[in-house]
């Protein structure tokens, strides 16, 4: 088997996830400049909730696929909601407070959020059911499976239709006006409100997505997997330039990449002295390296500082 | 006369914009030296360079004999430019005397072991800051608002404020960016004395201003930009007479 | 309130009393876990005071601050402890953590500083984790932290010859040895407290506010913005090793667990939650983020077993529930903090 390919398989289903992950962080830095810490948590709000419904109806026999998207359908909806109701109790009254401010609210809801799956899903680990065939396929030497295939094409068409969203539609000009400059973007017309809760809204879906295909890629669950989740996906979206939708993406996938190669590598690469229990070390490692050649990121436009 | 600061051929772009080019000029030891121009001409953009908030792509700039190389915004302020900004920046949650102590910072010692022990010599230099900035404060005509927090002083008051802590540094040159932006006209005519005042206490200023009539009015000499060249260069009467000038504000305006 | 209260001495003198007199007060009616809780709360205050310093003063947002204490810890953990079989004097070790944390906080800050805000926190947030991975997985090849099971049988910080561990009678008062620690902890508290007054009302302090309140200008005044924040990020981190190094001691005991990225939260949340750049009011954060939720772990079991007749929730669980939903509403109506500077206080309401 080709370890190499094998390993950018991985990675890029991994990478995938994270960069609709990512996507979720960088529209709103974009347009409030506020790292929205609670998101890693609304993934795992996505993939717990969608087991609820997907267990019961595995069971009754549906074809997977049709279970997977009733699970995905009943996810977006709680995160909709829920990316919707964070954004108006612990963001929006705090707009114009001291910087720290919503910072510090974000974690409170990170860990009201982790809190309550505990208590509603519970401590343990919860397998996921198995929805799609998942017999290795042979890629060049590498195997893929149907879900990992399943995971990459759809991640990419919902990318696809987020830039289409972004580039061409009314609320996408809004988003990207209100992005620019808030006040101005109000005189125009746009109502910066509505387009902030647009915003975590689509960013929430996107996480109900990723949160549904993570928990079907390890075929496990449980309450705190949005933190490191979140950690890596925010990572991706400085990586790729903090604000840049694209940024995002490329961030996100590189990552993946990064990640699996490093994992599979670091133990030839250091003589056995490190093992691939360091694999999380890779992620910050690399970002800290790309700040401090890049500081605004791969594809982060040079903000020049005002005078 | 003796020149205090010489820029030859500076120049600076952004992306493919040229801001400037190719600038020179000179300002004389103890004069006030205008830098005048339609908006966008590249005047702040000079006055960053100069400061060194942004890097310059060619020339260079001599200051009191020897050459200011690339070097960032404290250097430059230890070499003594102090400078102002034209939305004014103030330290907003500190009081006015706490503003004109930073600008001491310059011309202090003390360290962390100083400021933990507390000892004779760092005790003198904090009365002598002390002191200083609110010699300062009482110069600029802002004494009484010493304990008041910046961001509570009037506009003009902070126009003030900006300038003693410029001063506080002990420039040669001091630096100011439209300081009567936003100023009425009793406000313009204070400033204008104050910084008469400077001149006549032997300060060398150069002035970005808007005012036309300020500028006129206050400067020794008076430099135009446009579209980031230097068009003229002269007393104040000439440049008004000047075809160029006239015709860059025109067209400026048109 | 009688004129003599007014008095700044009288104070002095009745927070000195209830200092001294807490441990043994609580000791007699609540037990000797509760005078641990008063020494963690000590702990927690100073690490609150040395993030006060880079967060609260400077303006620095590190979320990453516990990776110093976790360094103070290992170092001593290292040098006095059967684990190498190195027995170092303590009074020695817990300066050199100090120093060691502070050039680790050199070697983090020297490449990220010139980053904007929000990079910055990230960067420390992944320098904290990078920390703790390297400190659960440092046993193989070469055993260098045991990893995930910790070093064990420490030794005790000790004190004119007397290990703090141990109980000793004085003047026929019992003390136990987590009210040896305590006063211990107290007097270094305060100690810091004082070097962060002086700090604060100095060229150094006024050079970190000024970073704070706008960078630009701050370096257009002639401060060398990058050396001024690198000493806060280095004064941040030894407070952070020195306590790191109290904590080994006093536990006799660490591992990779203790160093987490919700510590680096916790103590982010005090110093936020007190009031930024206040010294009280991060005391005060301090104080309330210990003390609180351990008197809810402590009540909410037998509450729930008097009111319901069984425990409904688990205590662990609502604490923290609760500790979020604190975090959320105290910002919401007090978005400067508790306790925060008079001057800063209308900051919000602009």
């Amino acid at each position: 088997m080709d370890i190499l390919l094998q390993q950018i398989v991985n990675g890029l289903t991994l990478g995938s996830i994270y960069a609709l992950v990512a996507l979720g962080y960088t529209m709103v830095y974009g347009i409030l400049g506020l790292i929205n810490f609670a998101h890693g948590e609304v993934v795992m709000v996505g993939a717990l909730s969608s087991l609820t419904v997907i267990r019961p109806l595995a069971a009754s026999g549906l074809p997977g696929p049709v279970v997977m998207l009733i699970g995905l359908a009943f996810a977006a909806l709680v995160c909709m909601a829920l990316g919707f109701s964070i954004e108006r109790v612990a963001y929006r009254p705090l707009r114009n407070a001291p910087r720290l401010a919503p910072l510090i609210t974000a974690i409170g809801v990170s860990i009201v959020l982790q809190q309550l799956a505990m208590l509603i899903w519970g401590r343990s680990y919860h397998s996921v059911p198995e929805l799609l065939p998942n017999d290795p396929h042979d890629f060049f030497g590498a195997s893929i499976t149907e879900v990992q295939i399943v995971i990459i094409v759809v991640a990419a068409a919902t990318m696809a239709g987020l830039m289409l969203l972004v580039n061409r539609t009314r609320l996408g000009r809004a988003m990207r006006a209100t992005a620019e400059n808030p006040a101005i973007a109000g005189l125009m017309g746009v109502d910066a409100n509505r387009v902030i809760s647009m915003t975590f809204v689509i960013g929430s879906a996107l996480a109900a997505l990723a949160g549904v295909l993570i928990s079907a890629n390890y075929g496990i669950a449980h309450y705190h997997m949005g933190f490191i989740l979140g950690l890596k996906a925010f990572t991706a979206a400085v990586l790729g330039g903090i604000g840049n939708l694209a940024g995002a993406m490329v961030g996100g996938i590189l990552l993946g990449i990064i990640e699996a190669l490093g994992a599979g590598y670091i133990g030839d690469l250091t003589g056995g002295v490190l093992g691939s229990s360091y694999q999380d070390v890779f992620a910050f490692f690399v970002l800290i390296v790309v700040l401090i050649f890049r500081p605004s990121g791969l594809m982060g436009e040079k903000v020049a500082e005002r005078a | 006369m003796t020149v205090l600061l010489e820029a030859r051929r500076v120049s600076k772009h952004f992306g493919g914009v040229q801001a400037l080019k190719d600038v020179s000029l000179s300002i004389n030891a103890g004069e006030i030296y205008g830098l005048i121009g339609p908006n966008g001409a590249g005047k702040t953009t000079f006055f960053n360079v100069l400061t060194g908030l942004y890097r310059r792509d060619g020339g260079e700039v001599v200051f009191g004999g020897t050459p200011l190389r690339l070097s960032s915004p404290h250097q430059v302020a230890q070499a003594g430019i102090a400078r102002t900004f034209q939305n004014i920046r103030l330290f907003a949650n500190m009081t006015a005397l706490e503003n004109v102590m930073v600008g001491r910072h310059l011309r202090t010692r003390a360290g962390v072991i100083g400021a933990v022990v507390r000892g004779r010599g760092t005790r003198a230099e904090e009365a002598a800051i002390r002191t200083r900035a609110q010699q300062l404060l009482h110069y600029v005509g802002i004494g009484d608002s010493a304990n008041r927090v910046a961001r509570h002083l009037s506009y003009g008051d902070q126009r003030r404020l900006e300038i003693a802590r410029a001063l506080a540094t002990d420039p040669k040159l001091l630096a100011l960016d439209e300081p009567a932006a936003g100023m009425n006209a009793t406000e313009t005519a204070a400033l204008k004395t104050l910084i008469e005042g400077l001149r006549a206490d032997g300060l060398t200023v150069l002035l970005i201003e808007h005012d036309v009539r300020l500028v006129m009015g206050l400067c020794d000499r008076v430099a135009v930009l446009d579209y980031g060249e230097k068009i003229a260069e002269d007393i104040p009467a000439n440049v008004q007479q000047d075809p160029t000038v006239i015709g860059a504000y025109l067209g400026g305006a048109a | 309130m009688p004129n003599a209260l007014r008095k700044p001495w009288v104070g002095i003198a009745l927070i000195a009393a209830v200092l001294v007199v807490a441990p043994l007060a609580v000791g007699a009616s609540l037990g000797n876990a509760w005078v641990r809780v008063l020494d963690f709360a000590a702990l927690y205050v100073m690490l609150a005071l040395g993030l006060n310093i880079v967060v609260g003063f400077a303006g620095l947002l590190d979320l990453g601050y516990i990776a110093f204490y976790a360094v103070g810890a290992y170092l001593y953990a290292l040098l006095c402890s059967p684990h190498f079989g190195i027995h170092w004097p303590v009074w020695a070790v817990l300066p050199l953590g100090a120093l060691v944390a502070g050039i680790f906080g050199v070697l983090l800050g020297a490449p990220t500083l010139r980053l904007r805000g929000d990079y910055l926190a990230i960067v420390t947030l992944g320098f904290g984790e990078i920390i703790r991975i390297f400190l659960n997985n440092l046993n193989t090849p070469v055993n260098i932290t045991n990893g995930p099971q910790g070093i064990a049988r420490i030794d005790p910080i000790t004190l004119f010859g007397q290990p703090l561990s141990r109980p000793l009678e004085f003047l026929g008062v019992g003390f136990s040895g987590v009210m040896l620690y305590y006063y211990l902890f107290v007097v270094l508290a305060l100690g810091i407290v004082f070097v962060g007054i002086r700090l604060q009302d100095s060229r150094i302090g006024r050079a970190w506010v000024a970073i704070r309140e706008d960078e630009v200008a701050a370096k257009a005044c002639g401060i060398n913005t990058r050396n001024v924040k690198l000493l806060a990020f280095a004064m941040g981190a030894s407070f952070g090793g020195i306590s790191g190094g109290l904590f080994a001691g006093f536990q006799e005991f660490v591992s990779p667990e203790s160093f987490s990225l919700l510590e680096s939260v916790m103590v982010l949340c005090m110093v936020v939650l007190g009031g930024m750049g206040h010294i009280p009011g991060v005391i005060l954060g301090g104080l309330l983020l210990t003390i609180l939720p351990e008197i809810f772990r402590q009540g909410a079991g037998p509450l729930q077993q008097a009111l319901f007749g069984t425990v409904v929730l688990d205590p662990e669980a609502l604490r923290m529930l609760l500790f979020g939903l604190a975090l959320i509403a105290v910002m919401l109506y007090r978005p400067a903090g508790l306790w925060p500077e008079p001057r800063h206080r209308s900051e919000y309401k602009q």
